[in-house]
């Protein structure tokens, strides 16, 4: 038996392409005849067009131009509900929507052009807040701006107030925040009735981006091809848009007799055209008793959805499952809703939810502990979830937990009780006008797609054997730097042991793999990765049952049972389709059971100083303690909690999206402002292993999880520093200024 | 001012003469004149630092150039960093150590950290870290980056190394962050 490389931190799978700048992203790609397509759009958050004008010097006549009368098929990009069109048509519900699409050979010519399109568009009452959207200012969807709501109830917390020794409320916000992958999106088409349509672009989810295209032209499946490549990195920003902007560069070129088309976003378009992070408002009401334990938590979550519905039940749907944290508690309710407003479309990011209402329950905990005289990780402590326990859905947490030991190593490696004597002293001294503190949270992520969203992707792997025992594993799981072909690579060497450098992962494209389902919500790893597990074994086993292989071979024995089949056979392959473990079951009309296969469980802890003066804040140390269950390869895993801190860190100091009348008006990379490498703390990274059965080798996801806990913390940080309670982020200066009363 | 200008440069060692319009920024003559795509952008407004090249050996943002400013000048992009076939040391460390993720982001601090190196082959976390403050990456939190530059200045200051051997695919060795004992040992590993 070769040495397992699961658990061993293998080189990259395409990481020499990468440093040699071989990679090919979408604009690295040029196709011969190929037009440069721009999108022309509103500006006005809400009204009815009445006209378009083409004005100016412009030689209009070499332009293709494309509105939603050009569309040969539906006007709509389908997701979840059919309310988005690709163009609008008679009325504009957001200042970013598209309404005319341009192309032309020459780039320059084309901005030009862009320009000079004018619309003619009767304003309507538009609304731009939660709170302005829930009192139905105006109503702009449906018949209350209400685009979702979901319920959890357990136990009876009506009853619980009268005999609670504490009743304690608060009311927590949190901003929009850009993915900022720094790759921009784009696509390139080639469209025509006579050769379908074919898009090659910056993805996550081919499969997503040919479910809109299909009713886009009127076609059938095997008449659109989605490839996905080389991604720039995408967080959930290249979940969903990426079917807005294939379809426009298809539209284009269809109507330009399939002449490849390439649509490339500029930053600025980018930041402000594209989905962002739901702003969020969450309402908490928490019995306690006096010794610290949780009695009822009624909690009212609200997230601003945009114009139109894309994700957003489904990032309510997360939001509101993790609003309760995973903590022990007998009376919950959750209300949740998802609002409309005349901004661009939230949409997913990283954590898809969780993070909003994460922040406002370690918030809310944490100034609970203070009301009590607890200290912060003792409350906690006191209300940790055990094996065996239930969380809000009622989910009886299976895994063999142990959140108590998630805290006191992050508590050690981040030398709380020493660092809070010291701290303490420092900011008692007042001999420096910045000032010391230390926060902490604990929570979790649930891996996949919720309750029964699994069951129904029914994801599909296959596994494909060729001369000499190379094996290409066909799914359309995207790499988008998470280093899933690495994985997926990893995973298929051990399971056959073979050598790793025989394992490939075929380019995502539709015309070739299966719908191994849309790369997002931790479930590469851990549910893709046990299909590709499944599948790479199918092959090991029709070897087998051909009588090619024997019970033990090494890589000689491999690769000439693999040729001896091919011989014979022709082809090798072999699929895993997925199903669901017997313990998740879910119920969606009462919202109750298993929300999720597994959790990832963490507790992180951030130490930061409050300049006084400036109110600014730095996180000077940040220790990150998670259960990702078995570590498939631990630079990577490293990898996606360093990262996903730095992006939260981002979320809870710096990144600040201002939205005037629905437009985002500060979006370039020097207004908007993310962590640059010099104002990052050290990241600690620590995990504890724990087996999930059901994940492979027992791994579970970790791609979302360390977005949840350091904006809580940091911010909990700050009020040990200051003894000021901030309750929104960013928290900017003026926001930390402006609670301490200094504004 | 006519609308061409013909241009004569040398890029990764070859000399190059191009018809380049005069308002094509450097950036756009080495992507789409020279089909050198190894290099990015991300805002071609100065403001992400994906475009990196050197000129002279001094990193520059090829985006804020114009290309008609750049005659006889010696420009390095990130093609030009493997030499004779053999990668970079950052190359091989940048691949094995985690610090490309997605990989957008990686040419430009490819340049950038061997224009450091050469300058100071033996710079402080520090200084890498301001060195690299230009460049933006979303994938990291930069840690990575940082550890892959400083194992690159290890190998070159190792007897004998100028340049490494093409790596190889897995690299079990290297460093792993800290792993506490699992408290409930056992489960079962499907
Ligand atoms: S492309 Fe962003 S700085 Fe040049
Ligand atoms: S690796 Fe993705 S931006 Fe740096």
């Amino acid at each position: 038996m070769p040495a397992p490389l699961i658990g061993a931190s293998v080189g990259r799978k395409e990481g020499q392409e990468k440093t040699r700048g071989a990679a090919c992203y979408v604009d690295d790609m040029t196709l011969p005849g190929m037009l440069h397509g721009v999108t022309v759009r509103s500006r006005v958050p809400r009204g009815r067009i009445r006209g378009i004008r083409y004005e100016g010097d412009i030689p209009w006549n070499e332009f293709t131009i494309v509105t939603a009368r050009d569309i040969p098929g539906k006007n709509v990009v389908t997701l979840l509900t059919e309310d988005q069109p690709f163009l609008a048509d008679q009325f504009v519900n957001h200042p970013e929507e598209a309404i005319v699409l341009l192309a032309h050979t020459d780039r320059f010519l084309l901005e030009e052009a862009r320009r000079h399109v004018a619309f003619d568009i009767d304003p309507l009452p538009p609304v731009f807040s939660i709170e302005d959207s829930l009192a139905r200012k105006a109503v702009v969807w449906g018949e209350d701006n209400v685009m979702k709501s979901f319920l959890v109830e357990k136990g009876k917390v009506d009853d619980v107030w009268a005999r609670a020794d504490l009743v304690f409320e608060g009311e927590y916000e949190t901003g929009a925040q850009e993915q900022l992958y720094i790759e921009p999106q784009g696509m390139i088409a080639q469209a025509s009735p006579a050769d379908g349509v074919t898009v090659w672009g910056s993805l996550q989810c081919p499969y997503y981006v040919h479910k809109a295209l299909m009713p886009l032209f009127g076609l059938p499946p095997d008449r659109v091809r989605v490839v996905q490549m080389t991604t720039g990195g995408g967080f959930g920003g290249k979940e969903e848009y990426p079917s807005m902007i294939g379809g426009h560069a298809a539209l284009l070129s269809w109507k330009a007799g399939g002449r490849p088309v390439k649509i490339i976003y500029d930053r600025a378009e980018d930041m402000v055209a594209t989905t962002k992070r739901h702003p969020s408002r969450t309402r908490h009401k928490t019995a306690l008793s006096r010794d610290g334990r949780l009695l009822g938590m009624e909690i009212d979550f609200v997230v601003d959805a945009g114009a139109y519905v894309t994700l957003s039940p489904v990032v309510l749907s997360r939001g509101t499952i993790h609003a309760a944290g995973p903590y022990r508690c007998d009376h919950v309710r959750i209300r949740s809703r998802a609002v409309a407003t005349n901004a661009p479309p939230h949409g997913a990011f990283r954590g898809f939810g969780a993070p909003q209402s994460i922040f406002a329950l370690e918030r809310h905990l944490d100034r609970a502990a203070r009301a009590l005289g607890l200290s912060p990780e003792e409350l906690r402590r006191r209300n940790l979830l055990r094996q065996g326990e239930t969380t809000a859905t009622q989910q009886e947490v299976l895994e063999k937990i142990n959140l108590p030991s998630l805290l006191d190593l992050a508590l050690e490696k981040s030398e709380w009780r020493r660092r809070k004597e010291e701290f303490a002293a420092h900011n008692r001294s007042g001999a420096d006008a910045v000032k010391k503190g230390l926060g902490l949270a604990v929570f979790f992520h649930g891996s996949g797609f919720t309750g029964s969203g699994e069951s129904y992707l029914a994801s599909v792997v296959g596994a494909e054997a060729g001369r000499g025992g190379r094996v290409t594993v066909l799914a359309a799981s995207t790499e988008i730097g998470q280093g899933t072909n690495t994985i997926f690579s990893q995973i298929v060497a051990d399971a056959l042991a073979i050598p790793y450098d025989w394992v490939e992962v075929a380019q995502p494209d539709t015309s070739r793999v299966p719908n191994s389902g849309p790369t997002v919500a931790s479930r590469t790893a851990m549910i893709v990765g046990k299909l590709v597990e499944t599948a790479a074994l199918g092959l090991r086993d029709k070897l087998r049952a051909g009588g090619f292989l024997g019970v033990t071979y090494d890589d000689r024995a491999w690769a000439e049972a693999c040729d001896r089949y091919l011989d014979l056979h022709g082809t090798l392959q072999a699929q895993a389709k997925y199903e669901l473990p017997p313990h998740v079951k879910w119920d969606d009309k009462t919202y109750t059971g298993a929300a999720y296969g597994a959790f990832g469980w963490a507790v992180y802890v951030a130490a930061v100083s409050v300049d006084t003066v400036t109110y600014e804040t730095r996180v000077d140390d940040f220790v990150a303690v998670q259960d990702i269950g078995r570590v498939l390869h631990p630079v990577f895993a490293a990898g996606q909690v360093e990262g996903g801190v730095a992006q939260a860190i981002g979320f809870a100091l710096y990144e600040n999206v201002i939205l005037a009348n629905g437009r985002m008006v500060n979006g370039k990379m020097t207004n908007y402002v993310m962590p640059t490498s010099v104002d990052l703390p050290p990241i600690r990274v620590f995990f504890q292993e724990v087996p999930y059965e059901y994940g492979p080798a027992g791994a579970k996801g970790v791609g979302e999880l360390p977005m949840d806990g350091p904006a809580p913390a940091i911010l909990n940080a700050i009020e040990d520093a200051l003894g000021v309670s901030v309750r929104k982020i960013p928290a900017l200066p003026e926001v930390v200024m402006e609670a301490a009363g200094c504004l | 001012m006519p609308d061409k200008l013909l241009m004569r440069f040398r890029v990764n060692g070859e000399p190059q003469e191009v018809a380049v319009r005069v308002e094509k920024t450097l950036l756009e003559v080495l992507r789409e004149d020279l089909g050198l795509t190894g290099t990015k952008h991300g805002c071609e407004l100065g403001e992400c630092g994906m475009c990196a090249v050197a000129i002279g050996g001094r990193p520059i943002l090829s985006c804020l150039a114009l290309a008609v400013e750049c005659q006889d000048q010696e420009i390095t992009t990130v093609e030009g960093l493997a030499k004779d076939g053999r990668l970079d040391p950052l190359q091989e460390t940048f691949a094995a150590l985690g610090a490309a993720q997605c990989g957008y982001c990686t040419p430009a601090f490819l340049v950038t950290a061997r224009a450091l190196l050469d300058r100071d082959p033996h710079p402080s976390r520090k200084t890498i870290a301001k060195a690299l403050s230009g460049a933006l990456c979303r994938c990291t939190g930069y840690l990575k980056i940082f550890e892959a530059v400083e194992e690159a200045m290890l190998k070159a200051t190792a007897p004998g190394a100028a340049h490494a051997s093409p790596p190889p695919a897995s690299t079990p060795g290297a460093p792993a962050p800290s792993t506490a004992p699992s408290p409930a040992p056992g489960g079962s590993p499907a």
